[in-house]
């Protein structure tokens, strides 16, 4: 739950006043236009910027995300699986590598086993036998889901995707929608997605809220379809449309 | 061939006509824009302005350029423009470029007193020291942890960069060294031959290079290679979120990545001193057989008559500071970067600037303590 969130940069708000919840095992979109704020509120949920007023709390966790000891802090942010807008692999190990590290810096199991589960996460995301590969030997889209196997590494609770459309052709885009809807209902993981993809965000969402990068506020919160039935707001409507008012 | 053709005049009703033709192409040259500003803001002011295109063979941006200085003057005194003869073309574009109003003021420089640029840039070094102390803080932690087991990072990564910055530096070392000791001996030999001394070259290659040049030149060496590779390394990481990622899988970036990065320097710098150290007298023992007639079994019996065990250790220990203060700067300027290519790009000059400078600032206060302490 975020409540009374206000992100800046210095003297610089970003968005303020924010206020909305996440149920669990849903798929939560957060969209707006560029510039909105969109992956600054990703880098205040994943504990990467503290805000500069405002709570998260998250359930399970005995006070907020900033006010919390730090060991705390780090325990939770270990049920978080991000996968950032470029992969964001580290591009000196191979994907296997980049898969088992998490795995190994937590010992969650033997060295055998943990190449046994690299391997597997890396199946989910259709790239099995692909472990030996540097970042640098493989495409776009499956730099995103070799992200994506490694996001699931710890087997988050929340998955967090930072524009996980961007760069990829709609075929590719469209996959990446089915795989993300496959991970929520067979990890019965929460999902919570950046995006301005309006054929993603339809597809996938079941919730949503909608920033605008003028207000510097949160315009719009629900599920994504039913804003785009029965929303008054032009800005809304205009953003849904991509800038027409039709809701044909 | 087409010529561009501007023409402007006043009807009697107050109207300004402006009529456009040939070909207004950037490469045929535009025509000055100050005679119709002019005639725009000549008393009394025109009625309405209108533009004629009938004659227009051909258009690029120049004509673009030239209409939008026109509407945006006409604008500002409120004069009505006809812009009905326009082509089609030339109309959607003009639309399109005016469909957002220019944001005022936003970068535009703005003029601060001295005061006001001194106290920024008061507050820019200020934050730039806490920033360095924070890191210095938290790179003694990470040291803190790993001696009570508790770092954590790989350890192939450890003997890469012991490979990088170790192996495959020696032979700019032996380069750099071996020349500087050649360079110390012909400096020394012609004034100790005056004096019927060139013996004492040895002394002064041995002292020199194992006191302070063979630390120094290694350190500048290590300081533009490593210590680049660092920055550049890191900061990449940074740009491409791979820092992030690592911070937000709970693993902190200076256990993981500044750790093996700092070990590796500071224990591979002493080692390329010894070894920078023997290629100096190597090159000064050279010069002496070639050219003072001083045998090689004479040189060396000299240099060890010369040297004692305490030079030997300060320049090791030289280099060991040296090693550490290249790796801190290295990483510091690599994960504080910006997210940016040019960022990278910053990191890795301010990271060899800042290693040289605290290279030659370290030697200072090494140099005098070790006068004082007369060692």
């Amino acid at each position: 739950m975020v409540k009374d969130l206000t992100m800046a940069y210095g003297d610089s708000v970003v968005v303020r006043d924010l206020n909305f919840s996440v149920k669990e095992r849903e798929i939560f979109i957060i969209m707006g236009g560029s510039g909105s704020g969109k992956s600054t509120l990703l880098r205040h949920l994943i504990g990467l910027q503290e805000p500069a007023r405002g709570t998260i709390f998250y359930q399970g966790a005995s006070s907020g995300l900033w006010e919390m000891a730090t060991p705390e802090r780090e325990r939770l942010l270990r049920r978080f699986g991000v996968l950032y807008q470029g992969g964001a692999l580290w591009s000196s190990m191979t994907l296997g590598e980049n898969v088992a590290l998490p795995m190994q810096e937590y010992a969650i199991a033997g060295a055998e086993e943990i190449s046994a589960l690299a391997s597997l996460k890396l199946g989910l995301v259709g790239l099995a036998g692909f472990e030996d590969y540097y970042p640098a030997e493989i495409s776009g889209g499956m730099t995103k889901r070799a992200g994506l196997a490694r996001a699931m590494a710890l087997e988050p609770d929340i998955l967090f995707f930072d524009e996980p459309s961007a760069g990829l052709d709609p075929i590719t885009s469209r996959r990446l929608d089915d795989l993300i809807l496959d991970l929520r209902d067979s990890l019965g993981a929460t999902i919570v997605v950046v995006t301005h993809e309006l054929a993603s965000i339809f597809a996938i969402g079941d919730n949503s809220v909608l920033l605008d990068g003028q207000s510097k506020a949160m315009i719009a919160s629900g599920n994504p379809k039913r804003l785009l039935a029965e929303s008054k707001d032009p800005r809304v409507l205009a953003f849904l449309t991509r800038g027409g008012t039709s809701r044909a | 061939m087409e010529h561009v053709d501007l023409e402007y005049g006043r009807t009697p009703d107050g109207t300004l006509h402006v009529a456009l033709g040939g070909d207004w192409k950037l490469a045929r040259g535009i025509p000055a824009l100050r005679g119709v500003l002019e005639e725009i803001e000549k008393q009394p002011p025109p009625q309405r302005v209108v533009l004629e295109t009938s004659v227009l063979a051909g258009w690029d941006s120049g004509l673009l350029t030239f209409l939008l200085a026109v509407l945006s003057r006409c604008m500002q005194l409120g004069v009505e423009v006809d812009r009905q003869g326009l082509p089609k073309g030339v109309e959607r574009l003009l639309a399109l470029a005016t469909a957002v109003p220019a944001r005022r003021n936003s970068r535009s420089p703005r003029s601060e007193s001295i005061l006001a640029s001194v106290g920024d840039a008061a507050i820019t070094w200020s934050r730039g020291c806490r920033d360095t102390l924070a890191f210095i803080g938290e790179a003694f932690l990470a040291l803190v942890r790993l001696f009570t087991g508790k770092a954590r990072f790989r350890r192939s990564d450890l003997l890469l960069v012991l490979q990088g910055c170790g192996a495959r530096s020696v032979g700019i070392v032996a380069l750099i060294n071996f020349l500087v000791g050649i360079i110390l001996a012909f400096v020394g030999a012609i004034e100790l031959r005056t004096f019927g001394a060139q013996i004492y070259v040895a002394h002064l290659v041995g002292i020199g290079m194992l006191r302070d040049i063979a630390p120094i030149m290694t350190g500048i060496i290590v300081a533009g290679r490593t210590g680049a590779a660092f920055a550049a390394e890191l900061a990449t990481m940074e740009a491409n979120q791979e820092i992030d990622a690592l911070r937000t899988l709970g693993i902190a970036p200076m256990d993981f990545l500044v750790l093996p990065r700092l070990l590796a320097l500071s224990l591979m710098m002493p080692l390329l001193c010894l070894y920078a150290d023997l290629v100096g007298i190597a090159g000064g023992l050279v010069v002496s057989a070639s050219m003072l007639g001083i045998s090689p079994v004479q040189y060396l019996l000299e240099t060890r008559h010369a040297v004692g065990l305490n030079d030997l250790f300060l320049g090791l220990f030289m280099g060991f500071v040296f090693g550490v203060l290249v790796a801190l700067t290295g990483c510091m300027r690599g994960v504080r970067s910006g997210r940016s290519a040019s960022a990278v790009g910053e990191a890795t000059t301010s990271a060899v600037v800042t290693g040289i400078v605290s290279i030659v600032v370290a030697t200072a206060i090494i140099t005098f303590i070790s006068y004082v302490l007369g060692i």
